[in-house]
């Protein structure tokens, strides 16, 4: 273990922890744009610098050594800091209204702790170039104008989907996150599995039908056996938003396309509730009861003349794994193994 | 010495003997890119018909850059038993009249020539080895340049060439790295670093391979140096790297040039491949058991690929982005994660001379700190433009006004830019300052890679720094905040000042944004990018005060603070502003004054160059006072 000093506050961390989760345990915050626990560092946002035995550095890169005294909060470092998170508000939407990540923004968060000044801002050149927003992807929109170039998105699809769907494209000042090519999103290999638009700092990535939920329920995603933990957000009686449970030991956080965004089926009109029984050609409701009678005559007599095998079952990836276990149960009592899965096709 | 490269220096002594025992003149043409660009190519071929039709034999050789850009197209002549007589700005007319006069009835023109090598001369002609232009150059690194067929490995052998090469397979490893520690030998990129500790720190990693690169992406506006070598003398930097090969232990080496010097990669691949075939690359290594291959990578024209962790980034074709610090030495995991080597094109180039001919040798040259010498690309409002090469610690008077013979149109001297975006400018009161890597960086501004321009008093300085953050702008690579949005950010204000919307603050402004993006960015591109503006700033801060506080650019260049005004006591009508005027906003008729109606006026200046300049009626005039009455009308209440 190596001792830092923070601030005057030691703590023990490991060795080839970084400056960041050093000052993360000892409780002190240190602002970051472009830092997330999920990946790999960056190193590009310059706003967690701080002062090391003497010298400016990123706390997000530079590892601990032993002995080492870090200070957050000098003059210089703070001037650094608020000069550059400046810089990133002076090409930045200016409207936080409007957007979806009001209250929730991480250059919200972190503009509060630099301490933005009007009479500063004044004296600094805006420029947003008005680019119009890449809505092509049906579950969530690009914003250009509200993107930082943290690389989170990036690094997200690489790194937690395996997909690298975007990347940096052009330069400087004119650099983007962009799809080959730097076509709509849609025309890309992107999954739209989500990941990058949970992890967005600001509101340059979100959601195309942004709803706030009124309360929360855990649950578990009914698509396939997998069964990672989400939270179904709720506003009235309307499921309005799903998320990833992040203390979900199945999936910690992650979602697929299908689990993040397939949620408008529970509302949907033409959502089966009762079993239908098809009677004259036309599909007519029916009780359970009543089907299953349907069913236990048909099989029954089915076997009767042409033997267990002329049975077989498919049941649905969207069962749990206990109705798929008791599923099969039932097929090998009668007598045959004809059972399969659709999640195999 | 190795017994097998006695032959091979034999051989080429032979041949090169053979070519001049014969009894023929030798023609030399400066064909490296400036001499190209400025026609040598015609004028090779004009020589070559000229020869033809009066049956005339002589040796035509295209050699490289001899640095005196200012007179090309440079054609030299050697008559048997006679000095070399350089004859400037030649065109194919011209070089018909001196074959004519000179090869066929042997006079030789002195009003045609820049002057004579040697001695021996012409008594009308100067000499000029010993003259103003190379009296205080020391020429080291570029002694074969514009000097021998660089295409010809055997002029460069019969030169010394290779002999470091032989020398050095003969020595050990750590020898060789004594004696670049002995000579004090600093990096030519511009950082200074010093080539002994650095390839000591590239032999000590244990690893399956090595990799040596050269760094020939040049990119600073107005700088030649690293193009000139390599189109001059290229085994001169082969010769480093196969050196620099053997001594880390590698067997592999990188040129990474930009793809727009073709030139340079096409002398390159013929050099390479003459050196293979005299064994003096590839495998077994003139029979040491030392193998070594040499391959070019063509760089895309990133300007921030010279920086050498982007560079290793680009060979390995990912976006050529620096990685942020704390990152492993190149030296220690660079290209494909294995201890890389990355020197200059200059670096690598002296390394055999100071291997044949010693450290002390290397030492008695330039300062203590800064041994050696200095590769310059003199450029600006100067009346000697070219490439120089002057002992480390001249000052920097002595290579303005005798290397370079003073300003232009004897105007006033105004500062001097070194360093390209990443240096910064040094006044007339500077000049004393000699030039050095430690030096020119206490004075705001660094030595770089090696570019040197003039700046005179019609040059205004807010707009100089506007042209480098410009560039620094277009060429930051987009990966840190301070160097993305700050070089943006910096550009923004000086467009404002200089367009007359700077506002009160504003210096300050620049002076703290450029402190944070010294601090705050990743690579040595944003680290210095403000050094442009804060250089000016100290020493020109007069001129950015009167561009904001009085909208007057003292130097009459901001188009926006300027206006064009005719002086009617001066003005003799002769109407030459008025027919020149694009857009019709001059008036006047015979014998009437002109009047120029600023409501039309585009300020294009037309009208101020057409105006005779024993009349000097045109005038440009600015401050806040001219610029209001120009947006009234007509300026005749000035």
């Amino acid at each position: 273990m190596y001792k830092v000093t923070i601030n005057g506050l030691e703590t023990a961390v490991e060795k080839g922890s970084t400056v960041f989760e050093a000052a993360e345990k000892a409780g002190i915050y240190i602002p970051t744009l472009c830092h997330h626990p999920d990946l790999s560092t960056f190193g590009g946002c310059r706003v967690c610098m701080v002062d090391a035995d003497g010298k400016i550095v990123t706390a997000c890169r530079a590892p601990v050594k032993d002995g080492m005294v870090v200070k957050t909060d000098t003059d210089e470092v703070r001037r650094v800091r608020l000069s550059n998170v400046e810089l990133i508000l002076a090409s930045h939407h200016k409207d936080c209204q409007s957007c979806s990540r009001n209250n929730s923004c991480r250059l919200q968060e972190v503009s509060a702790f630099v301490g933005i000044n009007q009479d500063r801002m004044r004296q600094i050149r805006r420029s947003v170039e008005p680019v119009k927003p890449d809505e092509s992807n049906p579950f969530f929109h690009r914003d250009f104008t509200r993107c930082i170039l943290c690389g989170i998105c990036i690094r997200t699809c690489e790194e937690i989907n395996g997909v690298a769907a975007i990347d940096f494209a052009f330069r400087g000042f004119h650099t983007k996150v962009a799809v080959l090519g730097d076509k709509p999103i849609k025309e890309s290999k992107c999954e739209s599995c989500g990941e990058c638009v949970v992890r967005c700092p600001t509101g340059a990535l979100y959601l195309a039908e942004p709803v706030v939920a009124e309360r929360e329920v855990e649950s578990t995603c009914a698509y396939c056996g997998v069964g990672c933990g989400i939270k179904l957000g709720v506003r009235g009686d309307r499921v309005v938003k799903v998320e990833g449970n992040r203390d979900n030991e199945v999936n910690r956080g992650d979602l697929c396309v299908k689990g993040r965004f397939g949620f408008d089926f529970i509302n949907h009109p033409d959502r089966l509730k009762k079993p239908l029984l098809k009677k004259d050609g036309i599909f007519v409701e029916s009780s359970w009861d009543e089907a299953l009678d349907f069913i236990v005559d048909k099989m029954s007599d089915i076997k009767a003349r042409h033997g267990a095998d002329a049975l077989g079952g498919i049941s649905s990836a969207r069962c749990t794994s206990e109705e798929n276990y008791l599923f099969q149960k039932i097929f090998r009592a009668m007598g045959t193994n004809n059972v399969d899965h659709c999640a195999r096709l | 010495m190795i017994q097998k490269f006695d032959a091979i220096e034999k051989e080429a002594l032979k041949a090169m003997e053979k070519e001049q025992n014969n009894d023929i003149p030798q023609i030399y043409v400066g064909c490296a890119t400036c001499g190209n660009a400025t026609g040598a190519q015609s004028v090779v071929q004009t020589i070559k018909t000229k020869l033809d039709k009066e049956n005339l034999t002589a040796e035509i050789k295209e050699v490289g850059c001899i640095g005196m850009c200012f007179a090309e197209v440079l054609v030299d002549v050697i008559k048997p038993g006679r000095p070399r007589i350089s004859y400037q700005d030649v065109t194919p007319e011209k070089v018909e009249e001196i074959i004519d006069s000179y090869l066929v009835n042997d006079d030789p023109r002195p009003d045609l020539a820049l002057g004579f090598f040697g001695e021996g001369g012409p008594e009308d002609i100067e000499r000029i080895d010993t003259g103003d232009v190379f009296k205080n150059q020391q020429r080291v690194i570029l002694k074969n340049c514009g000097v021998i067929d660089p295409e010809n490995i055997n002029e460069y052998i019969a030169r010394g060439g290779y002999k470091g090469l032989a020398e050095a397979l003969e020595m050990k490893q750590e020898e060789i790295i004594g004696v670049l520690k002995d000579s004090g030998l600093r990096g030519r990129g511009g950082a200074g670093f010093p080539a002994g500790r650095k390839w000591e720190s590239c032999l000590k990693p244990q690893a399956d391979q090595k990799y040596v690169i050269c760094n020939a992406d040049e990119g600073d506006p107005g700088a030649f140096m690293d193009r000139s070598v390599l189109e001059g003398d290229p085994h001169s930097v082969i010769e480093g790297m196969i050196i620099a090969g053997y001594t880390i232990g590698s067997s592999k080496g990188y040129f990474y040039v930009r793809a727009e010097y073709p030139l340079a990669i096409s002398r390159l691949r013929k050099a390479i491949a003459q050196a293979r075939e005299k064994n003096l690359l590839g495998e077994n290594i003139l029979g040491t058991g030392f193998n070594f291959e040499l391959e070019i990578f063509q760089g895309a024209g990133a300007f921030v690929c010279g920086e050498s962790t982007a560079l290793v980034m680009s060979i390995e074709g990912n976006r050529g982005w620096p990685k942020p610090l704390p990152r492993p030495r190149t030296t220690e995991e660079g290209l494909w994660g294995k201890p890389t080597l990355l020197n200059n094109v200059k670096t690598f180039s002296v390394v055999p001379q100071i291997l044949s001919k010693g450290a002390d040798w290397f030492r008695s040259i330039g300062t203590e700190g800064s041994p050696g010498t200095a590769v310059f690309a003199l450029t600006g409002t100067i009346n000697r433009s070219g490439l120089i090469e002057v002992p480390m610690g001249i000052e920097l008077k002595k290579i303005i006004y005798e290397v370079g013979g003073g300003i232009l149109n004897d105007r006033k001297f105004k500062a001097v830019q070194t360093g390209g975006p990443s240096g910064g400018c040094l006044p007339e009161d500077k000049l004393h300052l000699s030039v050095d890597f430690d030096t020119l960086v206490e004075a705001g501004s660094m030595m770089g890679s090696g570019g040197m321009v003039v700046i005179d008093e019609t040059t205004c300085m807010v707009d100089v720094a506007r042209y480098f953050l410009d560039f620094t702008f277009e060429e930051s690579c987009g990966q840190c905040v301070p160097c993305r949005q700050g070089t943006q950010q910096m550009l923004e204000v000086l467009n404002d000042i200089c367009e007359g919307r700077g506002r009160e603050g504003d210096i300050e402004h620049l002076i703290e944004m450029g402190d944070s993006i010294i601090k705050g960015s990743i690579c040595g591109l944003g680290q210095t990018a403000p050094n442009p503006v804060l250089s000016t700033i100290q020493y020109f801060q007069e001129e950015y005060e009167a561009h904001i506080k009085d909208h007057a650019c003292p130097a009459l260049v901001c188009k926006n603070l300027i206006v064009f005004h005719i002086d009617e006591e001066k003005c003799t009508a002769c109407g030459r502003c008025r027919k020149a005027c694009p857009v019709e906003a001059i008036s006047g008729e015979k014998k009437v004054p002109h009047t120029i109606d600023q409501s039309k006026c585009t300020k294009c200046g037309i009208c101020f160059q057409e105006c005779p300049e024993r009349f000097s009626a045109v005038e440009r005039l600015t401050g806040k006072e001219n610029l209001a009455a120009a947006a009234r009308g007509r300026l005749t209440d000035v």
